[in-house]
């Protein structure tokens, strides 16, 4: 019989840190690190739907990529269209959408909301786009004959110059919700398509004040944003993400060791896959302070992203673990059967008696005298002129083997 | 557009869809000291401007005047002095033009602002149909930020007024930068901007094993959103080899010559 190592379940008491879980742990199911393969897109997408919890701030979730995993603007887009389905079958506690559009043209978000069949030109207004993309400085305004572009009038558009101005820009989102929404109890959402071209023109305090201040505001239902990891110093998306209640981050689907990250992705072929899929991080923070970590596979198709529940299979994720050393980790065909073949020291060599083992529930003075099954030390004899005798004790009778307490037991599922 | 002879380097672009080519794309050429990627400039000025296209070309040169690139262009079998003339190929000899004031808080904006001006008036002044045959190309960013006394914000602002020409008009952005200046841990958020601005982003290095007769360097184009004809949107990151000869150069896979 084979005694093996430690139970793993004691790793499910791990404070989640996914990277360097994987590292260290690289045999670690992720189930047991607290990260459940569940549908993190759905959940995030179900909080802003449900807004603001009574006594609470607005719903607020930073969507944060970098340039190896740069699929944030997919998942913006993702959460974006269930909003916004959400909100048209009323089934949101919002009932507009103001849009920030830093990144895109106006004309792109209201293609992109036809395409996924939403009515953006219904009989009530639900959204409006607050245009920074065209004109963020004014710098078209200066010029003699600028023409404001025409746009289908039925959607409200405002395009705004001085993305300098933080505080006139907060003016403006509340404005052109309560455009949308009435000055009454009615909610909206507010979604912000770069906080990084924000951070651009506007320092970290001013930005991190916007969203608060918008967060505290009694007609704001939830707020999202997007922002782009590797533009900013670590301290600048910390300040971002403690006004949030929601973290989702993606990541390259293939894991590159931390410090050779730039230098792996330069191989093209590592580069396509991970520009074709993805994993998505999604960090829950509660009202109590307890930490909730979902994770999720997607997969980037011409008809926009794709979610799908991760593996929880511990082959794929040590495999790719095993790719980056530089020596095997592995055993072959043969390595493992040879493995099995060895004898153990505490195992019983084969003299034809029972074998006899403690398990660690009785004493030794109880079972001396018995024969049976259990003992304080087990024998084994290597031959039977008793040339060698090895004895194994128990480090401690603390730890019992084979507790009922269930090692995920504080975890929320 | 004859693309009768279109190489590795056009296919990577996607050059080779008639329809939309690089249309509404922001493209950003990055390269380095020890390899040049004017050559890319070249091959694709070559490209836009074959005849009985509709192609024209907005040129804004920092580094050169305008004889070089003629000459350069002559022996590719691109008459640039011709084109001008013809109004197909614009060009902008930013060397001539005086730099801001350094002194003035407001001067390098407004210059900004006037470059842009000038690029809007000609493609305002296009044919509505027309319009998404114009291609922008930037000789290069680096030198912009010299002119702007090392403001990065500003040219990052300029770049963006010229990314919302694509989206409003369908022209495309062609832009060099040298990656080796932003190498510093500072500087490098520069050239990430870049690459989260770019929708195609071609990179030129030399080979990791040091400079060889017959090699020139690598050429990475990393091209956002191409369909794999099955419902996917794929990135297709293409590397390979390039030898830049007299009048022509050869792009070659690695291994696939003896």
């Amino acid at each position: 019989m084979f005694i093996g190592p430690r139970n793993l379940h004691s790793c499910g008491r791990t404070t989640p840190q996914i990277t360097e879980s994987k590292v260290c742990i690289p045999n670690c199911r992720l189930s047991e690190l607290g990260i459940r393969a569940a549908m993190a897109a759905e959940t995030i997408c179900r909080t802003l739907r449900d807004g603001v919890l009574e006594g609470e701030l607005a719903a607020a979730l930073t969507i944060k990529d970098s340039s190896t995993s740069p699929h944030g603007f997919q998942v913006f887009s993702y959460v974006l269209s269930r909003l916004s389905s959400s909100i048209l079958a009323s089934k949101s506690q919002s009932r507009a959408i103001v849009i920030v559009s830093f990144t895109r043209n106006p004309c792109f978000y209201l293609e992109f909301l036809k395409r996924r069949e939403l009515d953006v030109v219904s009989s009530h207004q639900w959204i409006g786009i607050l245009d920074c993309y065209t004109d963020p400085l004014g710098w078209r305004d200066r010029l003699d004959n600028f023409k404001e572009i025409s746009r289908d009038s039925s959607v409200l558009v405002h395009v705004y110059k001085e993305v300098k101005d933080i505080d006139k820009l907060h003016l403006s989102i509340l404005e052109l919700g309560k455009r949308l929404v009435g000055q009454g109890k009615m909610r909206f959402t507010v979604a912000i398509d770069s906080a990084s071209e924000m951070l651009r023109h506007a320092s970290v305090s001013k930005v991190a004040g916007l969203v608060s201040n918008l967060r505290s505001h009694e007609q704001i239902s939830s707020i999202f944003w997007l922002l782009h990891l590797d533009l900013h110093e670590v301290g600048v998306a910390s300040s971002l993400e403690y006004v949030s209640s929601m973290v989702a981050s993606t990541e390259p689907s293939s894991q590159v060791d931390v410090n050779r990250e730039r230098a792996d992705l330069e191989s093209p072929s590592l580069r396509e896959q991970n520009f074709g899929e993805g994993k998505l991080h999604v960090r829950f923070k509660r009202r109590n302070g307890r930490v909730r970590i979902l994770t999720e596979e997607f997969h980037i198709e011409q008809s926009g992203i794709h979610f799908v529940s991760l593996s929880s299979d511990t082959g794929n994720l040590s495999q790719s673990l095993l790719l980056k050393v530089q020596f095997s980790l592995q055993l072959s065909e043969k390595e493992r059967a040879e493995r099995a073949k060895v004898l153990l020291p505490f195992e019983h060599q084969g003299n034809g008696k029972p074998i006899q083992i403690y398990d660690g529930r009785r004493s030794l003075p109880e079972n001396r005298d018995e024969e049976t099954l259990t003992s304080t030390n087990i024998s084994a004899r290597k031959d039977d002129n008793r040339s060698g005798e090895i004895i194994y004790y128990r480090d401690s009778d603390d730890e019992m083997p084979d507790s009922d307490e269930d090692p995920d037991d504080d975890l929320d599922i | 557009m004859d693309y009768r002879n279109s190489n590795l380097l056009d296919e990577a672009l996607g050059l080779e869809d008639e329809e939309c080519g690089l249309r509404g794309k922001v493209i950003a050429i990055q390269d380095c000291v020890e390899t040049s990627g004017a050559f890319v400039f070249h091959q694709l000025i070559k490209r836009l401007l074959v005849p009985n296209s509709s192609n024209a070309v907005v040129f804004l040169a920092f580094s050169r005047p305008f004889s070089h690139y003629d000459r350069i262009l002559r022996k590719l079998g691109c008459n640039l002095a011709a084109q001008r003339d013809d109004g197909r190929f614009l060009f902008f000899d930013m060397l001539r033009l005086q730099y801001p004031d350094k002194n003035e808080d407001k001067s390098s904006e407004d210059w900004l602002v006037a470059v842009f001006r000038k690029i809007l008036q000609i493609v305002r002044a296009f044919p509505q149909n027309n319009k998404n045959y114009i291609t922008i190309m930037i000789d290069d960013i680096s030198l912009i930020e010299v002119a702007v006394h090392g403001s990065s914000g500003l040219v990052l602002d300029f770049l963006h007024y010229c990314q919302t020409l694509t989206s409003e008009f369908g022209c495309s952005l062609v832009t060099l930068n040298h990656a080796d200046i932003y190498s510093s841990v500072e500087n490098c958020a520069f050239l990430l901007q870049m690459e989260y601005l770019a929708d195609v982003l071609v990179k030129i290095e030399p080979l990791v094993t040091g400079l060889a007769a017959d090699v020139h360097g690598q050429l990475t184009v990393l091209n956002r959103g191409v369909s794999d004809g099955k419902g996917n949107l794929k990135t297709k990151t293409p590397n390979f080899r390039f030898k830049v000869k007299e009048n022509v150069v050869e792009y070659f896979y690695p291994g696939s010559r003896t």
